[in-house]
């Protein structure tokens, strides 16, 4: 079959089969074999005869370690699979030996583009176990953080679907201000990623002196630089024609997967937990959820980098309404006792050994706490049988359940799309695999 | 969409070989390093010189990827070599568990481990990784020993501990700037940091109302 421009450019038409076309068949695998040819005999491909090919594991451009089986005609990608499980690294298993207070560790290793997050999640499943209710400078702080973890996360997000698409000096551009910020979480927590900070109870520590003016010097730097990615990309006709039109996905599509974050959003749906299920102090500050029209890759584009500026906009609201006060909760059980007790008081003392060595027991029960991730609704599940470990850790990741529209975004279109598409689902495989 | 657009975005690019470079000649020259960054540990001394550590294996406890290994051991009564009862005798960290979340840091209740802000470090061999207390122990003037495989920099040695003061009031604003750790060989008593109330005498502002409503771009 023949490829003329205009399927190229305008895929916003393209037809899409079924469900059970799409879903690749236990066959697809053992065609495999039929399609090579033996040895030594001339293999005669039929115009309409299809192709298997696997991309990735280790594709530069498959995010990690992501495999997809592509079936092809020609340029053409008639149905798809991705291969998940290149990264499993047992991380819900593990979350069941380590204690509430180890937990956080192991979440944030999840996504690792956007750890603050995970450590969210799980710190509020925790506290709604625990009935805690958290200072308002520890939500605040949480807050500032999360907020700019997405930017950090969004900017990554540039740099590598810029890299992906062949913009290479915009891959160099997105890990610049990406850097910016990592730069103030090292400050604030001693890591650049990683950080263990949100804590059950609250944040680890306070924010570091002279916070504030870091934060204003990234409100300051930031802006112009996203101003620049509009000349470099968004204007740009050759990123326009790359991406308008490529993977294109609607409404009832992406709610019958379970879709969420900027994918749901980009068709036009606009559903942000932070503002439909306000959590933290999201009904405090103001900001607006930003969605698309056409569902396709530019849309997805622009929702993430317009988020950047939407967080910029949030941040700045809570460097004016920072509270002080504690930002950890003070429940004896829970939060350790501050360092200077621990010599003064036989009660602190013991406190204190108890919660790093066994940690604090969690009342029976289940629960279940989501926030609204960069990538869309991240979840976490703890049941607890009442012991200082979870029974079960379970995380709802939202690169995962994004990842499933996959073969709908690239059915139809061509090989050289499937790049754009993967890119554009910003999958994390950490949080994938887990 | 015109020519035009194309060479916009193109100057972008091109202006940038007159601006200043953001990148650094990595590793002559290092970006640098933030007083809380965890780094390789160490273990601290009292001003007088006894070692801080009571072999009490909190450390090891509260240590989420298990690579701490301790053994407390009575202190000889004729050379005590900490205050109290018991010291720890084996010490060992393996840095290639190490995932430097510093939870030791904050479990310590004598402040005897404490980080630095080192990270590059290499080892030929798995047994190299595993740090003893020859290694962790500060030097008889309280700095971190710098091993032939480690790459110090002027400054790196004095910046130790910020974590354990960052994390000492527990999260309670009534210990914010309130020192509770003792003195060390080599640095006396550190200062805190200043903390929230030091930071910006303004109050916060007024709330806002909660206006919310999905927006459009
Ligand atoms: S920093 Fe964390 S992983 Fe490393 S030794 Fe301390 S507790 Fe263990
Ligand atoms: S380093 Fe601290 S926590 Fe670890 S054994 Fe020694 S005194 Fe206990």
């Amino acid at each position: 079959m023949s490829l003329d421009h205009d399927q190229t450019t305008d895929a916003r038409v393209r037809e899409r089969g079924d469900s059970a076309v799409l879903r690749m068949s236990e066959s697809a695998l053992a065609q495999l074999g039929v399609i090579d040819a033996p040895a030594g005999v001339a293999h005669d491909l039929a115009e309409d005869e299809t192709m298997f090919i696997n991309m990735g594991p280790s594709h530069p451009s498959t995010h990690g370690v992501l495999r997809l089986m592509l079936e092809l005609r020609g340029e053409m990608v008639v149905r798809s699979k991705p291969v998940i499980g290149y990264l499993h690294t047992g991380m819900e298993k593990q979350g069941e030996q380590l204690s509430y207070l180890q937990g956080t560790t192991n979440v944030t290793r999840m996504d690792y583009a956007s750890p603050l997050f995970n450590e969210l999640a799980f710190s509020m499943a925790v506290e709604e176990l625990l009935g805690l209710e958290v200072p308002p400078r520890a939500t605040w702080i949480r807050m500032l953080l999360t907020e700019l973890n997405r930017m950090s996360s969004h900017l990554l997000f540039m740099a590598t679907n810029g890299m992906d698409l062949g913009a290479v000096s915009m891959m160099i551009f997105g890990w610049r201000e990406r850097e910016e910020v990592l730069r103030f979480f090292e400050k604030v927590s001693g890591l650049r990623m990683n950080h263990n900070f949100i804590r059950p109870g609250g944040v680890a520590a306070d924010l570091p002196d002279g916070w504030r003016d870091d934060v204003l010097r990234l409100l300051e730097l930031i802006p112009p630089r996203l101003d620049e990615y509009d000349t470099l990309m968004t204007g740009q006709p050759i990123w326009q024609e790359r991406l308008q039109g490529v993977g294109v996905l609607n409404t009832a599509e992406a709610l019958a997967l379970g879709v969420t974050g900027p994918l749901l959003r980009s068709t036009g749906y606009a559903w942000d937990l932070r503002r439909d299920m306000p959590y933290l102090a999201y009904d405090k500050v103001e900001f607006d959820v930003v969605v698309g029209t056409y569902g396709d890759s530019f849309d997805r584009y622009a929702i993430r980098l317009n988020e950047i500026r939407e967080s910029m906009r949030i941040v700045a609201q809570i460097l004016d309404q920072m509270p002080k006060g504690d930002y950890r909760v003070q429940d004896k059980k829970v939060t350790p006792p501050p360092r200077a007790r621990i010599d003064e008081s036989m009660e602190a003392l013991i406190h204190h050994f108890k919660i790093f060595t066994e940690g604090f027991k969690v009342p029976e029960g289940e629960v279940y706490a989501a926030v609204e991730s960069p990538r869309g609704e991240l979840g976490c599940y703890i049941v607890s049988d009442g012991s200082a470990h979870p029974y079960r850790l379970r995380i709802r990741p939202p690169s995962l359940i994004n990842l499933q529209c996959l073969p709908y975004l690239m059915q139809n279109g061509l090989i050289a799309d499937a790049v754009a598409n993967i890119s554009s689902v910003d999958p994390i495989m950490g949080e994938v695999d887990r | 969409m015109g020519v035009l657009d194309y060479l916009r975005g193109f100057r972008v690019t091109f202006d940038k070989l007159f601006e200043e470079r953001v990148t650094t000649e990595y590793p002559e020259e290092k970006s640098p390093k933030p007083d809380r960054l965890h780094g390789r540990h160490v273990l601290n001394r009292y001003e007088d010189g006894m070692e801080k550590c009571i072999g009490c294996e909190l450390c090891a406890g509260v240590c989420p990827a298990k690579c701490i290994y301790v053994r407390g051991q009575d202190n000889p009564l004729d050379e005590p070599v900490s205050p109290g009862e018991r010291f720890g005798y084996i010490y060992e960290i393996n840095y290639l568990r190490c995932i430097h979340c510093d939870l030791c840091v904050e479990a310590c209740p004598t402040q005897a481990i404490t980080e630095t802000k080192l990270f590059e470090f290499s080892f030929t061999n798995r047994s190299d990784a595993i740090y003893t207390k020859d290694e962790l122990l500060v030097g008889d003037d309280g700095l971190p020993q710098n091993l032939p495989w480690e790459d110090w920099r002027p400054g790196e040695d004095v910046a130790t501990s910020a974590w354990m003061r960052a994390t000492s009031p527990a999260g309670d604003a009534d210990y914010v700037g309130t020192v509770g750790w003792s003195g060390e060989l080599g640095y006396g008593v550190r200062a805190p940091e200043v903390g929230q109330f030091g930071e910006d005498p303004e109050p916060p502002a007024a709330e806002v109302d909660p206006v919310d409503e999905g927006g459009h771009h």
